[in-house]
């Protein structure tokens, strides 16, 4: 029973894909839309059912489908591992997913490639939930290549825009490269253990060395680096945004982007044998808080300052692994996917009111006319912004607050610079976008509508998610959640640190403080005196112009490696029609002249000795010509004979004469 | 020596020659439509009997099996000796599966001498099916060069390209001249029988028997390894097959880019009877290199191909450096995963060529600058193009990934830091389909795309369906195929070393670097 349920968790989603994927052009938008957020509906239930079962006995449970990739010593199963972790995910995943289904079947109303577009998120859905609970690295490689092959395609949803199909063709490359590093992390951890199911590897993992250990965790680093978007590989999350805004915020914000945390927690075994590695996760983690945050300032466009957003908060939850708060990183991961699927989706609502705007410059004043989008949205903002008692403050402090505790002050202090720019830009964008005067196209203006509720519901459960959710973890690391996933995110050896409430309670003064704080700059420059983030930017154009462009990263990549394996392609290009195949002509041309000389001796001097028979020469040529009749298969008659006959005679003459040589010796 | 499984029915003999005979009754044959459906049902029959053969092979030995034995040339130990094994009974399967899809491709697009055409075609599987399940190296031989023969009229008569009749003389010299050094090497190998047993032989079993010293093995290795080389081809000696492909009919490229003649050869013959030769150091050395340059080579410069077929070229030159990396990492997983991918390779790359076909009726011209936007004209073709090209860049879920993690996974465990070189593959070869998919499939319609053209055909929509169904079923459920090719492996691996239980094969890359730290 708990394995049937288990297996029909991918499988009704994947069955949606076939039924949508092959027959959706014979039916309604609205009965693909219907299959599909029914049947990830359904997945969900099956997640409330393996749930309830694992609340009631934790052991990690395996449920093996069959037997995949096998010989030698190598064996595989398509295997699935359902333990705390996986079922956290699994409820993130099919949870939020469901919601993003209902509220896309709004969205995409009326859209041409309706079915296509929900065929490929459930697609998402089957790749996304084999990533949580495969019991191997290689299923949960099939999700890992499996999600970035959806995003790529929802990314180019909009295949006709050229900036979508560029955006969709970055997402996917830089993502190999990631890719190329887990899969050196499976190929070391097959060396070493010579298997590759999680279990067996855990149980073992105290035999690595230091040095292996710190090999396999940066290898599975530029993995969840290049999945996550983080420093050096964030730049396709940015412009992932093409796609449609649920897809941002299923895929590019709540799922598919946490895969990497999710990675890092699953094998924090590994990581904890390897201090060095860990360390580089918590730095890469806190300097792209940081540094996503910076960029996140001045953005115009709304789903882009919220990529940015999804891309620092990542950044927290990498900084609490490298702290080894594992727990901490799976809450945020949580909280972070109902607050920024809520963000996104309400994001999503107001460029629906907008007909399709997204420039934050042509926005404001849309509190009262798309009155439940703006509360929303103002939720979400109060969550991430980490506003008490919402969801992401818990979350966001706890992750703070250990870092403090265990002495990293450096991450404590990037998270802590970082959390105030996250509040700022945060409410920058709510007041540009719902407050002050309407800067809305006059065009636009009057058609400004409230969403239909098939859109909103998801987006008020979504708002008690972000409004409540938080209480889960509470009180910090005692809370319910942490009691949950005790027995698989526990760093080793950790000492217990009892830590006073004093201190505590000192921690989270300065967290809201910091939160209020940034808050309060934006309603300063963006309520009270609105000309003066102009006036700023007037006064220091070149930072100005630096951040608005992302410090010109992208054109650097593009400059130092899209171009320059352009150029060596061209060059090799060159070299194999210049010089490579130039060679195999030279040689071809030198047979051609020797046989030319031959056959000139051959007309000049045999057959002039042969002119006395001329006549039956003649003879000769006639019935030659009857052969070369200038059928195919004459000739081909012809070759058969004479190619047989050939090797015969040189058969006999060869091995013949060897054979001779040989009797000699 | 091997265990030889017989079966009650020549099946074999079956397979070989009933394309011949099929296409002398074609010959006789005179009206047109009656032509390609005799066609159409000989390829069927043959696909039927090839299917047959497949469920009756027995899985999991290293067996002989369907063996056929008679005497051909007695006094130099030739014999007429057809069998196959977990190495060639795939590449059967595959060739009259691939040869069915071209008698549908060539439905409506051969409008020049069809007949001619069709024969060239059955000469083409005949030959084809004769090079995989011959176990006699003369008989290998005889075919191996008779199927230059309709080759080269394919290329030269119903070529597309303006130099086809250069291309295929290129392609006829070319591999010419290397099978030439490889019937040296195979008639060394009977010399070298006939020293230990008075008498000759010219059978692989037989062969298999006696021991060669190591200087001779390293002699017939290079030898063989020129025929085998030119024909695959192995990076650098690959210059004919732009020509070949680019210049000749889709049917064509097929064949060439979908069955991986040069590299079977390795398997067949080169590692079970040169063992010592195979994992020499120097061998090792420079093959794996030139897998390597061939890896990243090929896709670098499919990157910035204008022309369609060319980038696909070059991707199948990459994609044999996988195959070359994966053999000559000498374990059971390189091995394996090689053999996966060279039958993968049969439906992925052949199956871009087909597309690459289906585009070219429709435009006229292989031109990427000149593609753009096909997926709104023609949706059906985008989604092959997608399922396929993943295949061929070996995203999980097709086949192309079980080949080459495999590859990938024997090649690490052998050498680390090969392995670590062929990884940066699979980005260049996204880089490289992705970018090409993004400027042909995506895009905005052009005025350069014809308003007028219209998605695929049922019989294309047929090739496609049946492309994908084996690319899913590899790549979901490997199972059967994997069992099928195991024992063989295994075979091959015990040969190459002797006398090594399977577990310490291969020496943990990490034990050895805690060793030496």
């Amino acid at each position: 029973m708990f394995d049937l349920l288990v297996l029909l968790i991918p499988l009704f989603p994947l069955l949606a894909v076939l039924v949508n994927g092959l027959l959706g052009s014979r039916y309604s938008h609205d009965m693909a839309g219907r299959l599909a957020f029914g049947s990830v509906g359904l997945s969900f239930l099956c997640v409330l059912g393996v749930f309830v079962s694992i609340l009631g006995d934790p052991t990690p449970r395996e449920v093996i489908a069959y037997s995949w990739i096998f010989g030698g010593d190598l064996s595989i199963n398509l295997a699935f591992l359902i333990d705390p972790l996986s079922v956290i995910m699994l409820l993130v995943v099919t949870g939020v997913g469901f919601l993003i289904h209902v509220y896309s079947v709004g969205y995409m109303h009326g859209e041409e490639g309706f079915t296509r577009f929900f065929t490929y998120m459930n697609l998402f859905m089957v790749s996304m939930l084999l990533l949580v609970m495969g019991n191997n690295y290689v299923v949960l490689f099939i999700g890992w290549e499996g999600v970035g092959l959806c995003s790529y395609l929802l990314i180019g949803y909009y295949y006709e825009k050229v900036s979508a199909g560029k955006a969709a063709t970055k997402a996917f490359v830089v993502n190999r490269i990631g890719d190329a590093g887990f899969l050196l992390a499976i190929f070391l951890i097959f060396s070493h253990f010579g298997t590759l199911d999680y279990t067996a590897v855990m149980a073992k993992a105290s035999t690595l060395s230091t040095e292996m250990a710190t090999a396999i965790s940066l290898c599975l680093l530029v993995g969840a680096i290049g999945k996550s978007a983080q420093l050096p590989l964030y730049t396709w999350l940015p412009d992932a945004m093409e796609g449609p805004t649920p897809v941002s915020a299923l895929i590019h914000a709540a799922t598919m982007v946490t895969a990497g945390v999710y990675m890092v927690v699953r094998n924090h075994v590994i990581f904890d044998m390897a201090p060095m590695a860990l360390a580089t996760v918590g730095i890469v983690g806190g300097v792209t808080a940081l540094f996503a945050a910076t960029i996140g300032l001045v953005q115009n466009d709304i789903k882009r300052v919220l990529a940015y957003s999804t891309v620092s908060q990542l950044g927290y939850m990498f900084l609490a692994c490298g702290v080894g708060a594992y727990t901490a990183a799976i809450f945020h991961l949580m909280t972070h996917a109902f607050f920024k699927a809520l963000l996104f989706l309400s994001a999503g609502s107001v460029i629906h009111a907008l007909g399709g705007e997204q420039d934050i410059r042509k926005m404001g004043g849309l509190h009262d006319k798309i009155p439940t989008t703006y509360r929303v949205f103002l939720i979400g903002t109060l969550a991430i912004a980490g506003i008490p008692p919402l969801a992401g403050f818990w979350s966001k402090d706890e992750i703070m607050a250990h870092a403090f505790v265990h002495g990293y002050y450096h991450l404590y202090l990037l998270a802590a610079v970082g959390a105030f720019l996250t509040s700022f830009y945060m409410f920058r964008l709510t007041y540009l976008t719902f407050y002050g005067s309407s800067r809305v196209d006059p065009h636009v203006a009057h058609h400004i509508h409230e969403s239909p509720s098939v859109m909103t519901i998801p987006l008020v459960i979504l708002a008690g998610l972000a409004l409540f959710g938080g209480f889960l973890g509470v009180p910090p690391e005692h809370g319910w959640f942490h009691g949950f996933l005790h027995d698989v995110a526990t760093p080793l050896g950790a000492e217990a640190h009892e830590v006073g409430w004093g201190m505590l309670l000192g921690l989270m003064s300065v967290a809201i403080a910091i939160a209020l704080g940034g808050w309060g700059l934006a309603h300063y420059m963006y309520a009270m005196r609105p000309q003066m983030a102009d006036e700023w930017a007037a006064k220091s154009p070149r930072a100005y112009t630096t951040i608005l462009n992302k410090y010109y990263v992208d054109e650097i990549y593009d400059f130092l490696i899209v171009e320059f394996f352009k150029k060596v392609g061209m060059l090799l290009d060159w070299f194999d029609r210049q010089i490579l195949d130039r060679f195999v002509i030279g040689i071809g041309k030198g047979t051609d002249i020797s046989a030319a000389a031959i056959t000139w001796t051959e007309k000049h001097v045999i057959y002039a000795g042969l002119n006395v028979v001329g006549y039956s020469n003649h003879l000769l040529s006639w019935s030659w010509r009857k052969i070369q009749s200038g059928m195919v298969h004459h000739y081909a008659a012809i070759i058969v004979i004479g190619l047989a006959l050939l090797i015969h005679l040189v058969l006999v003459w060869f091995v013949g004469s060897s054979a001779a040589d040989m009797s000699i010796r | 020596m091997q265990e030889e499984l017989q079966f009650g029915f020549p099946i074999l003999t079956f397979l070989t020659f009933f394309p011949f005979l099929g296409a002398m009754v074609i010959w006789a044959l005179k009206d047109q439509d009656l032509i390609r459906k005799s066609v159409l049902g000989i390829a069927s029959l043959e696909m039927v009997v090839a299917s047959l053969m497949l469920w009756r092979f027995v899985p999991e030995t290293a067996a002989m099996q369907f063996a056929e034995r008679h005497e051909w040339i007695p006094f130099l130990g030739i014999s007429y000796h057809l069998a196959v094994d977990g190495i060639s009974v795939l590449f059967v399967g595959l060739n009259a599966f691939l040869i069915l899809l071209l008698v549908l491709y060539a439905w409506d697009t051969v409008h020049a001498r069809p007949k001619a055409f069709y024969m060239c075609l059955l000469g083409m599987e005949a030959t084809m099916m004769g090079i995989f399940v011959s176990i006699d190296l003369i008989l290998f031989f005889v075919f191996w060069e008779l199927m230059l023969i309709p080759s080269y009229f394919l290329i030269k008569l119903w070529g597309p390209g303006e130099q086809r009749q250069y291309a295929a003389l290129k392609y006829v010299l070319y591999t010419l001249l290397g099978s030439v050094f490889m019937l040296v090497g195979f008639c060394l190998l009977s010399l070298n029988y006939f020293e230990a047993k008075q008498v000759y032989s010219f059978d692989l079993l037989d062969l298999l028997a006696v021991q060669i010293p190591l200087s001779q093995q390293l002699l017939i290795f290079w030898l063989v390894f020129l025929g085998l080389a030119f024909k695959a081809p192995i990076f650098p000696f690959h210059s004919w097959l732009p020509d070949a492909l680019v210049q000749g009919p889709i049917p064509m490229s097929v064949m060439l880019a979908g069955i991986k003649l040069g590299t079977y050869g390795f398997l067949r013959f080169s590692f079970p009877l040169l063992p010592d030769a195979s994992q020499h150091a120097t061998v090792v050395a420079i093959l794996m290199t030139l897998g390597l340059a061939a890896i990243v080579y090929g896709a670098i410069v499919a990157i910035i191909q204008p022309d369609f077929r060319r980038l696909l070229v070059f991707s199948s030159i990459s994609h044999l450096g996988f195959v070359v990396v994966g053999m000559f990492a000498l374990n059971f997983q390189g091995i394996q995963g090689s053999l996966i991918t060279m039958i993968n390779l049969g439906f992925s790359t052949a199956g871009l060529f087909f597309l690459a076909g289906f585009i070219y009726e429709r435009l006229g011209h292989n031109d990427v600058r000149r593609y753009s936007g096909l997926a709104k004209k023609m949706p059906l073709l985008a989604t092959f193009m997608l399922i396929i090209g993943m295949a061929s860049i070996g995203l999980p879920g097709t086949n192309g990934f079980i080949g080459e993690f495999l590859i990938l996974l024997g090649v690490f465990q052998a050498w680390w830091l090969y392995g670590a070189i062929a990884v940066t593959g699979i980005i260049f070869a996204a880089a490289y389909f992705l970018w090409f998919y993004e400027r042909s499939i995506f895009g905005p319609l052009k005025d350069s795309v014809p308003a007028a053209i219209k998605d695929l055909n049922s019989r294309e929509w047929a090739i496609g369906v049946a492309l994908s169904v084996m690319i899913f079923w590899i790549g979901i459920y490997p199972s059967p195929f994997l069992r099928m090719v195991n024992g063989s492996v295994q075979e091959v691996v015990d040969r190459l070393h002797p006398g090594m239980a399977t577990a310490q094969q291969h020496e943990s890359l990490l034990s050895t670097e805690v060793t030496r730290n």
